[in-house]
């Protein structure tokens, strides 16, 4: 648990010293790696004797909490493995200084800290702390390029999330003006976990009123409609390994601190006030970021757009609640940020091979490059909901789950998740096996990291191992 | 507790002062005037905090009126000043929606925040209740304040102005959020304003000017 928070704050505060040199790269993969070992250590921690609280109870992990941070070291220590390439093309580009790398490899760090301690923090006062420094790290690295673009998406980004994420605090105070009256003024007031277990006695106007608060707070972080508008700028004018974080990793650590909050919602409210606006802004969110789509030109703006619909149908699979559509929302989360980070990297590659993030100039990669095309193939086809990838299993069971127990949304997502596959099967089409445009650059892309991604969502399409599925279950139950 | 009434009285007439402020801050034109105002509000919020902590013997929360001080007195004032001295704008805003007409939303506003604010502070049990309603009218002026500028600068005092609203309802509301919450808040608050300093010099180095006005050219089309 030290080892999990001190490695990535170490690692920031090492590359912020050395971060410009020639070996930062690596030193930031062997930093992602250790935490990466020390998430698995702690998983395996969690697995064998449950939930634990550590540190005076300031920090909690439970099967909910250590599954995402399992999946937080995972695609970090991947996307640090691949920036590495990625990185010193753009750097040999002269797209970026050594200075500008050094600050990309600290914030990268420090970045995963904030996760990190978003995930695992006990305390719903310091969960904010950490969402906003999650922005703070993150706004530097959107324009980290310096262009007109890049900067105006970088000011969105911060201004929107942290307006924001300034309702989520009024959110965080109102829930702990309802808790202190039970809890006392003591520091426990804030604790989830004494608030889980109070939270019957919770004043249900007060926390309907909190609740409103932190799911529009947090939502902007989630990218939920109509609160989306930064997310496809930071996705398309940040740099791809950025893109590919904000995408696999930030987004599900909001919506876990929405799902949190949930929890305690519902166990005030003794009504379905939560579940109908999670259900309510998810289809929204699905519906709308799927007529968007077709409307793209840039290809990171597209799979930006799709992160949306994701998140959205995950937000309305945990507004349905019960076991089966939380495991199916949990199982979504983790494919569909190994999905998404897999298809940012080889989009990455094949933008750096055409030199162009446009649709229509990049052309016949295939030919250009079969790893890279087949990625971009193979990775679309996942998102799509193809099976036997992972998504479609998930995908599947909201669906079914749907269709038992909200049948009037079922044509909805049904509509708007073939309209998705129509706008972005018909663009990538072409973008892979079209005729090619550019000429083959020399170097070799990192396609370790999406095959093994890919690989990943193929296992959890065929068969989830069971002590993962039992994990999965164990979360779902804590969701209810 | 027979001297109630007077600390009562006298955070009122604060909370009254930070809703005054907030209206000045709308209605304001020039930037360093801007910036002086959004200093007074942080010696509102400084004392009404002291005084609060004085009424109800919470001693962390002189500790956070120190903070306020040191923070929100002192220190974004004179960032902000050096900012503006170093990037040489010390022009009128441009509002986009004219001064009246935004005084007229704002009083709406102010109305709106009263009126949900009614049910909860009902409900509290703290001595400065009746300010809640001030605390959500001073975050929404402050939300209003952002969407009607058209500069950078401004739109960030009114960001800050937000948070002062925000920390406003936290004391007034529960006496304050723990200890640790808060140094995490104003941690954040501060590496936040460094941030949108290194910001502006990227903004003004690309577009020779901080009119946000540029910053519209990603759109759907």
């Amino acid at each position: 648990m030290e080892f999990l928070l001190g490695l990535p704050l170490l690692g920031g505060i090492v590359l912020a010293i050395f971060g410009h040199r020639n070996f930062a790269a690596e030193i930031n993969s062997a930093f992602s790696l250790l935490t990466l070992i020390a998430a698995a250590a702690l998983t395996v921690k969690i697995v064998a004797d449950g939930p634990q609280l550590l540190f005076e109870e300031q920090f909690f992990v439970d099967p909910l909490n250590v599954f995402l941070v399992a999946l937080t070291a995972f695609v970090g220590f991947t996307t640090s493995l691949f920036s590495r390439p990625y990185m010193r093309i753009e750097q040999a580009h002269g797209r970026l200084s050594a200075g500008r790398l050094r600050l990309y490899h600290s914030m990268y760090q420090l970045f995963t800290f904030t996760m990190l301690l978003a995930l695992t923090t006990n305390n719903m006062g310091i969960l904010w702390v950490a969402m906003e420094a999650a922005t703070l790290t993150t706004v530097l690295l959107v324009s980290l390029y310096r262009t007109a673009a890049s900067l105006e998406a970088a000011w969105k980004y911060f201004i929107l999330c942290g307006v924001g994420i300034a309702q989520a605090l009024f959110g965080t105070i109102l829930l702990y003006f309802a808790a202190e009256k039970i809890l006392g003024h003591e520091g426990v007031a804030l604790l989830w976990t004494h608030l889980n277990e109070v939270k019957g006695q919770l004043e249900p106007r007060v926390l309907s009123l909190a609740f409103v608060f932190l799911l529009v707070g947090y939502g902007t972080k989630v990218g939920l409609v109509p609160l989306h508008n930064w997310l496809p700028d930071a996705h398309a004018e940040g740099p791809t390994p950025v893109s590919a974080v904000l995408s696999g990793l930030l987004l599900n650590v909001a919506l876990y601190a929405v799902v949190r909050c949930k929890v305690l919602a519902d166990g005030a409210l003794h009504s379905n006030l939560a579940s109908l606006l999670m259900m309510g802004f998810g289809l929204l969110s699905v519906v709308v970021a799927s007529f968007f789509l077709s409307r793209q030109k840039d290809i990171k703006r597209l799979f930006g757009y799709s992160s949306i619909e994701h998140m959205g149908i995950i937000t309305f699979a945990f507004g349905m609640g019960g076991p089966v559509a939380s495991f199916a929302g949990l199982l979504h989360m983790t494919v569909h940020s190994l999905t998404k980070s897999a298809i940012f990297f080889a989009v990455g590659h094949a933008a750096q091979k055409c030199g162009s993030q446009l649709i229509e100039n990049i052309r016949g990669l295939i030919k250009l490059s079969p790893t890279v095309g087949w990625g971009l193939m193979l990775g679309t086809l996942a998102i799509l909901g193809m099976p036997p990838f992972g998504v479609f299993a998930s995908e599947f069971l909201i669906l079914t789950t749907a269709m038992k127990e909200q049948p009037w949304a079922t044509p909805i997502l049904l509509i708007s998740l073939g309209v998705a596959f129509a706008a972005i099967f018909g663009k990538v089409q072409p973008m892979v096996f079209g005729e090619p445009a550019a000429k083959r650059l020399p170097h070799k892309p990192a396609m370790l990291p999406v095959f093994m991604h890919l690989a990943l969502v193929l296992m959890l399409g065929l068969w989830i191992p069971p002590y993962l599925a039992e994990w999965y279950r164990q979360a779902a139950k804590l969701i209810g | 507790m027979s001297h109630l009434p007077l600390y009562a009285q006298i955070i009122n007439l604060l909370a009254a002062a930070l809703l005054l402020l907030s209206f000045a801050m709308l209605a304001q034109r020039r930037i360093l005037s801007l910036i002086n105002l959004f200093m007074a509000q942080g010696i509102v919020l400084c004392a009404s905090t002291a005084v609060v902590a004085a009424a109800t013997e919470q001693h962390h929360l002189y500790w956070s009126a120190l903070i306020t001080l040191v923070l929100k007195v002192f220190l974004l004032p004179w960032i902000l000043h050096r900012l503006i001295r170093r990037l040489n704008v010390k022009w009128d805003i441009e509002t986009l929606i004219n001064i009246p007409a935004t005084m007229m939303i704002g009083l709406m506003l102010v109305i709106f925040s009263f009126n949900l604010a009614l049910p909860i502070s009902e409900l509290a049990g703290t001595i400065t209740r009746s300010t809640l309603g001030i605390a959500m009218a001073a975050v929404m002026l402050a939300f209003l304040m952002m969407i009607t500028r058209s500069k950078a600068v401004p739109q960030v005092i009114g960001f800050l102005a937000m948070e002062n609203g925000l920390f406003f309802a936290a004391t007034s509301a529960t006496y304050g959020m723990p200890m640790v919450v808060e140094l995490g808040i104003a941690l954040d608050v501060l590496v936040g304003m460094i941030i949108l300093g290194v910001f502006f010099f990227q903004i003004r180095e690309q577009f020779d000017s901080l009119d946000i006005r540029h910053l519209e050219k990603l759109k759907e089309d």
